[in-house]
């Protein structure tokens, strides 16, 4: 039947369901951040084998890699310029970088988005 | 009575996009329309050049954030046919089926819009919230809700595997009985149909001359689909229906939605069935060999074009991009002549506009002078846009300290 007013009946019948949405950042349990998210990456130092496809790849310039010593690298990853593509992540053939799923990572001062990944047990930090 | 030109945008309060409008009005009438972009380039044609092909992937991807998967598989088909690279048939459908998904989300989102823009806002609050459902089925297959990274070139990255596909069908079965119910209120609600028809009426001979699209085109009963005229990935394999309509208004344009979206439940429902096993790449060579290549893509909005030349390395010598939008947006002149100043934001809606995807090039005109053209540097360009804006009295250098002291 043609008539205005189709909608009434869901409308008010959501009046009596629990709301839609999530009172994000207040109830962070009921976020489920799917197993394949692309977050914040994670670097494996004792993995790495310096041989920069991770930074070839990178449509961003996130990501470098830093020799420190004779086969012990660091990975810089600029979380500011990063586009969580986990390109890298596929590129890797050592599967030294891995995408988790942090994804809270918001800052307003640039310096604090530069991270840096390295092996503590093996060199003392450089910087 | 006298006209009045009024100029909407670039900066309006009623735009989600900055680009500019001018009306002429005689009281309430519209007497002309016109348009003019160029407010959203982002030189994404000439940043592809300097890139790899495999970092243009993820560029070309964020040409548009509600078709992404539309622009990187253009780009890919283009580049692997260059390559004459021949994808496995389960890429294929998988690429398919994102693009399916991608167009389900995109619908409901349009429906939901339109809606906000006569009014309705009850149908936006419950198209929106549907729209979670896909939203939430996208990010669980791809890892991201927008953006997915779901192609490379030679294949896709991510594989679906049988419990993705029973949540994708479980999925299907609930949005589908929420489109049932939509197709109900759009036939059957009489303020929506009064608000809708004959508004931004769109003839068909019209349609064909000023080259419209997707769904704009449709309702003007032209019969195009680039699934069907020209397929790609795995629509040849795949039954549906081309969904047009004779109403050749903005009820028309909705009602091919709202239709679009039963048959996109369809074709998903059949692809996940007959998906065949298999790898899912095949191996693409970094240095792409000279040639060119075009590749058309049925986007939600219409049909999208690329281009791409190649020089034998591995970088691209020219990507040329052609948004949907483009194609329709000489069609708002014609559908708003004679019509209503009030119909103005739901007869823009109806084309599903997407002007930053459309944005290729930008003019700076220089009062007074008519000489040549000049050529400026990126560092010129960029110095210029600095002393535009302080010329207007903004300076944002330095921005981030005295954002520091704010916060
Ligand atoms: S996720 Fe993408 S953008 Fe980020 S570092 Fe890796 S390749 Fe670069
Ligand atoms: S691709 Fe992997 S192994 Fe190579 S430099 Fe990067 S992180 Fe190290």
């Amino acid at each position: 039947m043609i008539r205005p007013g189709k909608m009434i009946k869901q409308v008010l019948g959501s009046l009596f369901k629990k709301p839609a949405t999530t009172e994000y950042p207040f109830h962070k349990k009921t976020l489920d951040v799917p197993a394949r998210f692309r977050g914040k990456l994670k670097f494996y130092p004792e993995k790495c084998i310096g041989c920069n496809q991770c930074v070839r790849d990178c449509p961003s310039n996130a990501i470098k890699i830093r020799k420190v010593a004779d086969k012990v690298f660091e990975a810089d990853i600029d979380l500011g310029k990063c586009i969580y593509c986990a390109q890298c992540v596929d590129s890797c053939p050592k599967r030294a970088l891995e995408a988790t799923c942090e994804f809270e990572l918001a800052s307003i001062d640039r310096e604090k988005l530069k991270v840096t990944f390295r092996d503590n047990t093996k060199i003392a930090p450089t910087k | 009575m006298h006209k009045v030109v009024i100029p909407i945008g670039p900066q309006h309060p009623a735009l989600k996009e900055p680009e500019s409008f001018s009306v002429t009005l005689s009281g309430e009438r519209i007497l002309a329309f016109s348009a003019r972009l160029g407010y959203n380039h982002r030189g994404i044609e000439k940043a592809c050049e300097e890139r790899t092909y495999l970092q243009d992937v993820y560029l070309t991807e964020r040409i548009c954030g509600i078709c992404s998967h539309t622009h990187s598989t253009a780009f890919v088909q283009a580049v692997e046919e260059i390559a004459g690279l021949v994808i496995p048939e389960r890429a294929s459908y998988i690429r398919t089926i994102i693009g399916e998904l991608e167009r389900i989300h995109s619908h409901l989102l349009w429906l939901g819009v339109a809606g906000h823009e006569v009014g309705f806002d009850t149908l936006l609050m419950y198209t929106w919230r549907d729209r979670e459902i896909v939203m939430d089925i996208l990010a669980q297959v791809t890892g991201n809700r927008v953006n997915y990274g779901c192609n490379t070139i030679g294949g896709v990255r991510r594989d679906i595997d049988p419990s993705q596909t029973k949540d994708i069908l479980k999925a299907i079965d609930t949005l589908e009985e929420r489109t049932k119910y939509y197709i109900d209120i759009a036939t059957k609600e009489t303020t929506l149909i009064e608000r809708l028809s004959g508004v931004g009426k769109l003839s068909k001979i019209d349609a064909v001359t000023l080259g419209a699209v997707g769904p704009t085109g449709r309702a003007s009963a032209v019969d195009r689909d680039v699934r069907r005229d020209d397929p790609y990935a795995a629509y040849d394999k795949l039954k549906f229906k081309v969904v047009t309509d004779d109403h050749c208004d903005v009820y028309g344009r909705a009602l091919v939605r709202v239709g679009e979206l039963m048959e996109s439940y369809k074709m998903l429902r059949q692809a996940l069935k007959e998906m065949p096993e298999g790898p899912l790449t095949v191996k693409a060579p970094r240095k792409i060999p000279a040639g060119e290549a075009t590749s058309r893509y049925e986007a939600p909005r219409g049909e999208c074009f690329h281009y791409v030349k190649s020089n034998g390395t591995d970088k691209p010598e020219r990507v040329k991009v052609r948004a949907p939008t483009l194609a329709n947006v000489q069609t708002v002149a014609k559908m708003l002549e004679d019509g209503q100043l009030a119909d103005l934001p739901i007869v823009i809606a109806a084309i599903d506009p997407c002007f930053s995807c459309t944005d290729r090039i930008t003019l700076i005109k220089r009062s007074g002078s008519r000489g040549p053209a000049k050529r400026m540097s990126w560092e010129d360009l960029h110095t210029y846009s600095i002393d535009w804006y302080r010329k207007k009295g903004l300076d944002f250098t330095g921005l981030n300290e005295k954002l520091k002291k704010w916060i």
